[in-house]
């Protein structure tokens, strides 16, 4: 009763070529359009999340639940593991710089990279993997408990009411998760350095303060929008093409956070070349850490 | 069936002979799978229609693409006499407001409330607010026999056959004029089953309104059905094959033509208990070493 998907009946042209030639092709095929059409779905999906973004703000009481989620919860978790990175960059870069007598540099160096860089990019790493997967599990658990289909029965759209409020709650709040990693990383670096490196308090901070910009700020809180819209919509595209099944809310959930993790790495270099870009011509001739 | 043969088991009072729901030539596919070919339906105004038949014979996708959770593949589904797939995102909300849709598991929102799960149609369309909702979604629960004290609780702590009923409530709180029902009675007891059976039954008499009653259940069937229309697998099909097997009254089910209908009926697995049996050895003849293949 039940169809097994096989391969189909090869063409006549493919008489020529060796079954598994023929088998080998179809299979990369057949990933080849799945993938495009994972593409195509998910931008057909974000544009109707875009359209009801711009006609319909969702209520107040579908909205708050997802802020204190993504911003009030994971705060304590961005904020630990920002500290974490702050000190950790420090134990890592002090050996160099030392060896080359630059360990007062080593103020800029960290923070440089915890605006610019490691801030946003953990972040939004938190946030694919605490919150993301969490919301491609809990909308695969509606699909295949089939509330997505009773909130379409009762005249709802399950994407104005399920995906614009945490597309809203990613995008408003990753700025602010980023802000307190950058300042976690911040101290966390400056802690291991100047009390247990014994590097100076004046030139740590002396040599952070000429490197670091307000530009390197704006740059890791611009960036973390689209890594926050990104976690959105992928994890909530993962959660609506949930497969049927424990195994199929899983396997959203881990695809929500592969997906997410991938394109936010992808994103940040495309956003990090046109950034240094526009930077260079603005300013051209800038300040060099050595 | 004939308009004329319709009419005859339409319930006493039904005056209206265009059908509320009309299917044309609907097919449906997933891939290369077929599950409804060429099917057409109409489902006059008033009538409690219960439609049998296998697991996997597409009783709840036909459910499904009545109110446009599945586009067919071909055809048309008519709603008073407008094509639902024609209709604007803004009209086919509107449509919805006249369907109650009573899911296989109730669907229930598990991050809300039972009051809230109920409340949820008239908060959605700024029917009610405030005391006048609450007193509308106390009505509507006390309608299915369920206590105000179950309002505050989580659809997890509630029983099967309790989830059931807040289904049943929540798709009656907007009056609607068509009332779908998804295997109702499905994984309940007997009694539970014929709590639900009376619900329905009186839903129908209190609130007028037209259904369609997916189920394997042959008292559900028989208790609450005007009308019975029985589908088969397209995939088992003869050649060239209508996919209803059987369409009339309840009390016709039994003295049917096609044998396949009182098969279903009476529960006789028959030639599908050959067939699994041939299946078994099939494999075990192609794969001489298949008991190996599991640990003993």
């Amino acid at each position: 009763m039940s169809s097994v998907s096989t391969t189909p009946p090869p063409p006549p042209w493919a008489s020529r070529l060796p079954s598994p030639l023929y088998q080998w092709i179809y299979d990369w095929g057949e990933m080849v359009v799945s993938a495009l059409t994972t593409v195509g779905d998910m931008a057909i999906f974000a544009g109707q999340m875009f359209v009801w973004l711009a006609t319909r703000l969702p209520c107040r009481g579908t909205i708050l639940p997802n802020f204190y989620n993504v911003g009030v919860l994971s705060l304590p978790v961005v904020a630990l593991t920002g500290t974490f990175i702050g000190m950790v960059l420090a134990v890592q870069s002090y050996a160099q710089f030392h060896d080359l007598g630059l360990e007062s540099r080593l103020g800029a160096v960290i923070n440089m990279s915890l605006v610019r860089e490691l801030g946003p990019v953990l972040a939004a790493t938190m946030l694919a993997g605490r919150v993301g997967s969490a919301m491609a599990a809990v909308l695969g658990t509606m699909r295949v408990t089939e509330q997505i289909d009773a909130l379409i029965s009762m005249g709802a759209n399950p994407i104005h009411y399920l995906v614009v409020p945490r597309f809203l709650a990613c995008i408003m709040l990753i700025p602010a998760l980023t802000i307190m990693a950058d300042f976690m990383g911040i101290v966390g670096g400056y802690f291991y350095s100047v009390v247990i490196l014994g590097i100076d308090h004046f030139q740590y901070l002396n040599n952070s303060r000429q490197f670091v910009g307000g530009w390197d700020f704006f740059m890791g809180i611009f960036k973390s929008f689209f890594f926050g819209g990104t976690i959105a919509i992928v994890s909530c595209y993962r959660g609506f093409n949930c497969q049927a099944g424990a195994e199929g809310v899983g396997r959203a959930a881990t695809a929500a956070f592969v997906f997410s993790f991938v394109l936010i790495l992808g994103i940040d270099l495309i956003l990090n070349i046109l950034l240094d870009a526009v930077y260079m011509a603005i300013w051209p001739h800038t300040a060099k850490l050595i | 069936m004939n308009a004329q043969a319709i009419q005859d088991v339409l319930p006493p009072g039904t005056d209206r002979r265009t059908p509320l729901v009309e299917l044309r030539n609907v097919t449906l596919r997933f891939g290369r799978q077929t599950i409804l070919n060429k099917l057409s339906l109409q489902v006059p105004y008033g009538q409690t229609l219960v439609v049998i038949g296998e697991s996997g014979c597409g009783k709840t996708m036909l459910l499904k693409s009545i109110v446009g959770l599945i586009r067919p593949t071909d055809g048309q589904v008519l709603y008073d006499g407008q094509d639902i797939h024609r209709l604007n995102e803004l009209e086919m909300t509107e449509l919805r407001r006249r369907h109650g849709f009573v899911f296989q598991n109730a669907a229930l929102f598990d991050s809300m409330t039972v009051g809230e799960n109920v409340a949820f149609p008239l908060v959605h369309h700024n029917i009610a607010s405030g005391r006048r909702l609450w007193r509308i979604v106390s009505d509507a629960l006390a309608d299915v026999g369920l206590p105000d004290n179950v309002m505050p609780k989580r659809p997890a702590e509630l029983s099967g056959g309790m989830r059931k009923r807040v289904g049943l409530a929540r798709a009656l709180v907007l009056n609607p004029e068509l009332m779908l029902y998804d295997e109702p009675t499905t994984g309940l007891d007997p009694i539970m089953s014929d709590v639900i059976n009376e619900l329905m039954l009186r839903t129908r008499a209190n609130k007028h309104v037209t259904s369609i009653i997916i189920t394997h259940d042959m008292r559900t069937a028989r208790k609450v059905a005007d009308r019975v229309v029985m589908l088969y697998p397209y995939a088992r099909l003869k050649r060239d094959e209508g996919q209803i097997l059987y369409d009339g009254p309840p009390e016709g089910l039994d003295s049917a033509e096609d044998p396949r209908v009182g098969q279903f009926v009476r529960g006789e697995a028959g030639e599908r208990l050959m067939e699994m049996r041939q299946a078994t050895l099939d494999a075990f003849r192609d794969t001489p070493n298949l008991v190996d293949r599991y640990p003993r």
